[in-house]
């Protein structure tokens, strides 16, 4: 499948960004990004999937639309050109840098109660990504309401022509990264995802890198 | 002890559960496709038929669903693409899940069999008949950019509106609206994970059967899907159907369809 796929690299340095920040394994983040900044995701070990949400800076309701998104580009993953859409249809962000590609944005985020019927009753009390988003969202004044269907930057979610879908080994390698610019102020929110029971984090979360660069000022 | 029951402890132990997981489930399907369900009556007898209602090209349509009982969507004039809602009625911050739905039955393509998982792991609906699998999981309905996009035009009626209008009749807000499910919808994902419409494919007097497994808020928008391509906006009526369906029995095809679907019917049954 990834015969398609050409990476684009980033002419940005790590030491001129505003903000540069290890996100520990299965730890959740959020933070603003202003219009015109660019926003770099770094899977420092590979094979991590990062959860990642996007809401409007202003008004929290408007967010991360996957299915807009998919829309937009008529393509089931996201790569460089990618434009990140909002529920009402607008650009939030577009994707100009992808080391890796086939980001997934269809399966959604590990939860507690979605681990119990896809892996048994006994994996209630693991973490998960939800639990991540909850408390991140919380920190702004959201609630379970306001978590949709995210990007799972760096996770490999093969769709098959019949429609079978599943969660395959990652294709992404140590420093692979995705850098995106926003076109509105959003608010982003991280799950560094702590899932152990699919490969999507290849049995074993670690952490992510993620930089901030100011407005190019021309 | 199953290797399903344990819990692993080793990268390498997990990943054996996990192929373990999708080898069952695989088989299973194999087993157990849709096409082995007996269809639901059609017409049905008119003593099962609590309400029925017809809803204009480009409209939306909202109720509430006893357990039990079953949404029948007729596509009488195979419009393109109904988009699809669901929220428990006793809370609805508890909703359709699009992703949790595809990932946990493996499987994008929602036909006979398979279930709508909310975000809580339990199942809020059974997809007990359905004539033509023609549905799309992944991509959503319209909006008013798309709208713009697609006819040029900004006065034709679009699903994020109408389930803003839907979902406001009970009090709820934008907030409250997830990714959706769209019927009679043929989108595929071909092999370079380009999404195409196959034209065609839906056939007029299309129905799907949704059968409440709790009690439900439920929202419909009968406006074209995004990725239709017709250049005209000429959506056509539905109707909606509520009825009296049969209890489901221990043997249910969608209560059974899955290991997945059996540990989410045992999430759902806790709750009554």
């Amino acid at each position: 499948m990834s015969t398609n796929f050409t990476p684009v690299h980033s002419p940005r340095e790590p030491a001129t960004a505003r903000y540069d920040f290890v996100i520990p394994a299965n730890q959740p983040w959020s933070g603003f990004i202003v219009k015109g900044e660019a926003f770099r995701i770094i899977d420092l070990e590979g094979c991590q999937a990062v959860d990642t949400l996007f809401y409007n800076a202003h008004d929290f309701a408007e967010r991360y639309s996957g299915q807009d998104t998919l829309v937009a580009q008529k393509a089931a993953y996201l790569s460089t050109g990618s434009g990140i859409m909002s529920n009402e249809g607008r650009l939030m962000a577009r994707i100009t840098a992808d080391t890796s590609g086939f980001h997934d944005t269809s399966a959604g985020a590990c939860s507690c109660e979605a681990n119990t019927v896809r892996f048994g009753h006994h994996t209630k009390y693991m973490h998960a990504c939800r639990e991540n988003f909850l408390i991140e969202v919380s920190k702004h004044g959201m609630t379970k309401r306001d978590i949709v269907g995210n990007i799972n930057f760096f996770m490999n979610v093969p769709i098959q022509p019949d429609g079978s879908i599943a969660i395959a080994d990652g294709v992404s390698s140590p420093g692979d990264y995705v850098e995106m610019v926003a076109e509105m102020d959003v608010l982003a929110v991280i799950s560094n995802c702590p899932q152990v029971n699919n490969p999507c984090n290849g049995f074993n979360p670690t952490p992510v890198r993620v930089l901030i660069w100011a407005a190019d000022r021309n | 002890m199953s290797a399903q029951s344990t819990t692993p402890t080793t990268p390498e132990g997990f990943r054996a559960r996990y192929l373990e997981l999708k080898k069952t489930a695989e088989a299973k399907l194999r087993q157990r496709p849709a096409t082995a369900q007996e269809s639901n009556p059609n017409p049905l007898p008119k003593t099962s038929i609590r309400h029925e209602e017809t809803i204009p090209g480009g409209w939306y349509w909202t109720a509430h669903l006893k357990r039990g009982q079953s949404l029948r969507i007729v596509n009488d004039f195979a419009t393109p693409g109904v988009s699809f809602l669901a929220w428990n009625a006793a809370d609805p911050s508890e909703r359709y899940n699009a992703g949790d739905t595809v990932k946990i039955q493996w499987h994008a393509l929602l036909t006979k069999g398979k279930v709508l998982f909310s975000d809580m792991g339990r199942v809020l609906a059974s997809i007990t008949d359905d004539s033509n699998p023609v549905h799309d999981a992944l991509s959503g309905g319209s909006t008013a950019a798309t709208n713009a996009a697609r006819y040029g035009s900004t006065a034709t009626r679009n699903t994020r509106d109408n389930f803003i209008l839907a979902v406001g009749k009970h009090g709820l807000g934008r907030r409250d609206i997830p990714p959706c499910v769209t019927f009679f919808a043929p989108v595929r994902t071909d092999t370079n994970g380009g999404l195409t419409w196959q034209d065609g494919a839906i056939k007029e007097r299309d129905y799907i059967d949704l059968r409440a497994e709790m009690d439900l808020l439920v929202a419909l928008s009968n406006c074209p899907h995004p990725l239709c391509p017709d250049p005209v906006w000429a959506p056509k009526p539905i109707r909606a159907i509520v009825w009296d369906s049969l209890p489901p029995g221990p043997n249910d095809f969608c209560r059974t369809a899955s290991d997945e679907a059996v540990r989410g019917f045992e999430n759902t049954d806790v709750l009554f």
